[in-house]
């Protein structure tokens, strides 16, 4: 016991200190947006008390901006793409895993060039692209660009994931006369686990995206959660009270998902590695 | 009724949604941003086809040349931060996690954090943090005593700014290093280990003869991912210091430069002509590290196992 002890304990001091260095700047934000600027510089480190406490920076917030309209833009963007990438992803996937057809490798390295290439590269195109459909600033523009950017690595993670099912059920079911397309929709139940590997690992990407919402919708009417937050952080950059309570705002909608995903998250970001 | 050879409509049916989509929105402005690379334009107005003349131009001509090879230097010791610092880090937090330590799961979902937040919000926190005008810094370093080094503008001065952003982005991308190689230690036959105990090695000889060998694929993806990831990273930076990547462009990076040329800023008109040029010196500088990748490590890697 006694030759494992210390090992032990310093593996905790190291983890300890690692997990104090990840959290105290999250901790220091949320804290400070809660306390009344004069302690917010004097006693930067002290929690809100009655005196102290105060809701002056959501309340420039909800005032000077539109937050709400910018949460409900990022919620109706991320939640269309990532539909779009599943539907989409799923159906390419189960040709792949399921027919063999000339030019199966070839597709299947055609959309994996997207895995490495970064889609921000093609950005000139797509600017051109989005004004000649009259796509510039609608969510339609990022809603398109997301599902193209999640196509790859999902139809990846789930051809990998299709191959391994057995064939004996989708053989029983054609004996008894089903469609291909029935075989899918029978299919799909089946690689929950991979769909949601799939929805953990394609959602952060785009919720925390600032690069096409800058380029493509930056307009007021079409701006998400992250791109006012910025446009926010920049014009009100001295009122700390009001910066402090737009961060804590942008912090917690990925907190929460992240609870609710860790999981999913994890196995995605393994399983979308293996190879 | 089926009959032998029969086109397969179902197979066109499921790959066409994604194979369109992915065509239209990705591959085809991928490619007619390299086409615009070779053009520029003419002076009647339109577009006339100049062949590699904005790369030489890019390379060259000291108004490009010397905003481009200042943004690809400073990428570079971006990079390398990450993965002198990044990875390592990233190797001995899953080293720690994969000895089955009480509360791993605990320390990985605290670890993992940093990593879900938005770029924008990571870089604002941080500019907080280190403003002196706050006196957080201050009161940091003088714990270890050191209080004065809290009144430096680390992001403010030239020559500790692009080392303080990618501490930053360090702080923030941990997580999947982290990750990976969890993942990959994980993976390893606990057989191997108890053998090397029972012949009296220590951890640490355990660690390095037998884990580190067997991760070395990991190894790899890990450093083309933040390879990849680093040389079209964009968000932190302008974030941080906006699109100008002050103070006096001493923390311009590559995707930083890119957006100025392309989308134009303050005086400067946009350019997609040399936009499109320096995306296709970012798309040949992140294949030829994939392709090193796959085909210097992965095969080699392949070799050794035969």
């Amino acid at each position: 016991m006694r030759s494992k002890f210390w090992p032990a304990t310093a593996a905790h001091a190291v983890l300890i200190a690692y997990a104090v260095v990840a959290l105290f700047p999250v901790f220091l934000i949320i804290l400070n947006s809660f306390k009344d600027r004069l302690t917010i510089f004097s006693a930067p480190f002290a929690l809100p008390w009655a005196d102290t406490f105060t809701l002056d920076g959501y309340e420039t917030l909800v005032s000077g901006s539109h937050f709400e309209w910018y949460f409900l833009n990022s919620l109706f963007v991320t939640a269309s793409s990532l539909l779009l990438i599943l539907v989409v992803s799923s159906m390419a996937a189960f040709a792949l895993s399921e027919y063999k057809f000339r030019l199966n490798l070839l597709t299947s390295l055609y959309l994996s060039i997207g895995i490495m290439v970064p889609i921000r590269l093609g950005t000139v195109g797509i600017l051109r692209l989005m004004v000649n459909l009259h796509l510039v600033n609608t969510l339609w523009a990022l809603i398109l660009i997301y599902t193209a950017q999640g196509i790859p690595l999902a139809v990846f993670v789930l051809t990998t994931f299709m191959r391994q099912l057995p064939a004996d059920l989708k053989d029983a079911a054609r004996i008894d006369g089903a469609s291909e397309y029935r075989i899918y929709l029978l299919i799909l139940p089946l690689v929950r686990p991979a769909i949601g590997s799939v929805l953990a690992i394609s959602m952060l990407p785009i919720w925390n995206d600032l690069w096409f919402p800058l380029i493509l919708a930056p307009g007021e009417a079409t701006k998400t959660l992250i791109l006012g937050a910025q446009t926010f952080l920049g014009e009100f950059a001295n009122d700390y009270n009001a910066v402090l309570a737009a961060l804590t705002l942008a912090i917690l909608p990925p907190v929460f998902l992240y609870v609710i995903f860790s999981r999913q998250l994890i196995r995605g970001i393994t399983a979308g590695a293996v190879k | 009724m089926k009959k032998r050879g029969s086109f397969p409509v179902h197979i066109l049916v499921f790959l066409g949604p994604a194979v369109l989509i992915y065509t239209a929105f990705m591959i085809y402005p991928l490619c007619d941003s390299l086409w615009l690379s070779l053009n520029n334009k003419a002076s009647s107005g339109g577009q006339i086809f100049v062949g590699i003349q904005n790369y030489l131009m890019l390379f060259s001509q000291d108004r490009w040349s010397a905003p481009f090879w200042n943004a690809l230097r400073n990428n570079l010791i971006f990079f390398v931060i990450h993965m002198v610092v990044q990875n390592p880090i990233g190797l001995l937090l899953a080293a720690l996690l994969a000895s089955r330590i009480r509360g791993s799961a605990i320390y990985r979902t605290i670890a993992f954090t940093p990593t879900i937040l938005s770029v924008v919000i990571v870089g604002f926190v941080w500019k907080l943090i280190l403003a002196p005008a706050w006196g957080i810094s201050h009161a940091l370093f003088g714990i270890v005593g050191l209080s004065a080094l809290g009144e430096y503008p680390w992001l403010g001065t030239e020559s500790t700014t692009l080392v303080t952003l990618s501490l930053m982005s360090v702080w923030q991308n941990i997580g999947i290093p982290m990750m990976l190689f969890l993942a990959a230690l994980i993976r390893i036959p606990d057989e191997l280990m108890e053998a090397a105990k029972v012949d009296g090695a220590s951890g640490w000889k355990i660690f390095w003869r037998i884990q580190f060998p067997l991760i070395l694929p990991t190894v790899g993806l890990i450093a083309v991912l933040t390879f990849v990831g680093n040389f079209n990273a964009f968000d932190l930076i302008y974030a941080t210091q906006g699109a100008l990547a002050g103070p006096n462009f001493a923390s311009d990076i590559l995707g930083t430069f890119f957006f100025r040329t392309f989308f134009g800023y303050q005086l400067q008109p946009a350019d997609p002509f040399m936009g499109s040029t320096v995306a296709g010196v970012m798309l040949v500088i992140i294949l030829v590290g994939v392709l090193i990748y796959l085909f210097g490590w992965q095969r080699r890697l392949q070799q050794i196992q035969f």
